[in-house]
């Protein structure tokens, strides 16, 4: 592990909205081609350091990325409107124009009959696919342009649990496929403790950061958490 | 021969009908169009009635004598700033609001605007255009729609997600503002065909009867236009010949067709 690239370092970043601490004094760094799951409650700032790390909004501190990485992003608000009127292509076609591409980086995330991809995803209505398949979409936008770094802010929610299953099988083939370092948001410590091979803990602060199998013991978890510690450790148990 | 089929020509360019053909198919493809958005964007009242805010600016426009369109565009300006700011500020939908705001800004339009204007100012009276306001309306909307053809897949991209739009590199609130400002100026210019209660029906009416019938963007938003022309080329015609009120015909020709697509709903 020690001889890897290191991509992104972070120095005592910090996020102040209106006089508000909405982050403070994180420091972590990402080497190529690692998992790194950042947890934490609602409302701990863990979208909000998505939004540091892609310089979206102003922060405190240091972010050094590489040099000329590129970056994807799947956000997690993403409310297409059932009767949205854009099809899947159209949709693809604003990052994509080459068809042949697209149906390769469809087969890529799964959807893997081309006579299925062009008379049925195509040209369908994105808004009329179900949450597992608008996944993969957007999964298939953010590796259109082959970066090098995936951001995934909560990639399941609203997917059922087998369907998230699916999803991160879907994102582990990914990596070990194209090689892709991947930084995950997640609600579900099972699913940090099956992917990724670092996490941190935020709550505003860094709570804990390292191994999934070290860190997040009961301690750190409970200064994540607060009361709902015991639920969230009777939960991986199960 | 020649010199007698340029004069015929000429006859035609500046004839009422042709100028109010042309007029209201101009503003009824501009106003389908930039529709298509609104409706997307969940801004189908805020379409629907921003017509209405520009009363007061006629009214004042009239008052102090200068010409009512930049009275109209300078009160619809101002209100899609207010829109803007409140779509900067929240991310829900500001209806509650824009739905009293609005209704305000007519009651006091009404109460302003000089008695033998009013009519006009509300219903719109295509029957007055003159050549040069058809000179005016082409250029605006050649302007309307050049502007979306740069803009349409940022404000898309927008609409769907704002966070993808933001890590792609595009500056979210500048689209949104651009895009209600090419909305304030076909409704400024569109009054003159339908009038102040009616011009928001025309922005909303034909895309949302494109979107009966669509299940992709590109067909969406042209069928928009489209039917924003037609409904205007149909409502003007019907008028003339029946010589009544071409405005509200305009609309109600978008309302027949708006029924006509609930059959083929997608």
């Amino acid at each position: 592990m020690a001889n890897q690239e290191t991509i992104l370092t972070v120095e005592n970043l910090g996020v102040k909205f209106d006089n508000n601490e909405v982050l403070k004094g994180l420091n972590f760094f990402v080497q190529k081609g690692d998992v790194l799951a950042i947890v934490g409650p609602n409302g701990a700032g863990k979208s909000v350091l998505f939004r540091a790390l892609l310089g979206l909004v102003p922060y405190s501190g240091k972010i050094y990325w590489s040099p000329k990485l590129k970056v994807g992003y799947v956000p997690q608000k993403f409310n297409i409107d059932k009767d949205l009127p854009l099809s899947v292509e159209e949709f693809l076609k604003f990052k994509e124009k080459n068809l042949d591409k697209i149906i390769g980086v469809l087969k890529s995330v799964g959807i893997t009959d081309e006579h299925h991809i062009e008379h049925h995803v195509l040209k369908q209505r994105i808004g009329w696919l179900s949450g597992g398949q608008i996944q993969r979409i957007l999964i298939a936008w953010s590796i259109l342009d082959n970066p090098d770094v995936l951001l995934f802010d909560e990639p399941t929610a609203g997917i059922d649990v087998g369907g998230e299953e699916t999803i991160y099988n879907l994102l582990k083939k990914l990596k070990n496929e194209r090689g892709f370092t991947i930084i995950l948001i997640s609600h579900d410590l099972n699913i940090v403790y099956k992917y990724a091979n670092n996490v941190i803990c935020v709550n505003k602060e860094m709570v804990c950061y390292g191994e999934p199998s070290t860190v997040l013991d009961p301690a750190s978890l409970a200064k994540l958490y607060g009361g709902e510690a015991s639920f969230y450790k009777h939960e991986h148990n199960n | 021969m020649a010199v007698k089929q340029v004069s015929i020509n000429m006859n035609i360019i500046t004839s009422p009908l042709f100028l109010q053909l042309l007029v209201g198919i101009l503003i009824g493809l501009g106003a389908g169009y930039l529709g298509s958005f609104m409706i997307m964007k969940r801004m189908s009242l805020v379409g629907d009635v921003i017509s209405h805010v520009a009363l007061p600016g006629i009214a004042i426009a009239i008052i102090l004598e200068i010409n009512p369109f930049f009275g109209a565009f300078t009160a619809l300006f101002l209100a899609i700033v207010g829109i803007w700011f409140l779509e900067r500020r929240t991310e829900l939908s500001s209806e509650t609001l824009v739905g009293i705001f609005f209704a305000l800004s007519l009651a006091l339009g009404i109460l302003i605007t000089p008695e033998p204007e009013l009519l006009e100012a509300l219903f719109g009276d295509i029957t007055k255009i003159r050549p040069i306001d058809a000179l005016i309306t082409f250029a605006l909307t050649a302007i309307v729609l050049f502007t979306m053809f740069r803009i349409y897949r940022e404000l898309t991209i927008s609409i769907i997600s704002k966070q993808l739009a933001q890590s792609m590199g595009i500056n979210v609130s500048k689209i949104s503002f651009l895009f209600l400002l090419l909305v304030a100026a076909i409704v400024a210019i569109g009054l003159k065909v339908t009038g102040v209660f009616l011009m928001g029906a025309l922005v909303i009416v034909p895309a949302a009867a494109a979107k009966n019938i669509s299940i992709g963007l590109t067909r969406f938003t042209k069928l928009a236009a489209l039917f924003g022309g037609i409904s205007a080329l149909g409502g003007i015609l019907f008028a003339n010949y029946f010589n009544l009120h071409p405005g509200p015909i305009v609309v109600l020709a978008s309302g027949v067709i708006f029924l006509l697509t609930l059959l083929f709903r997608k």
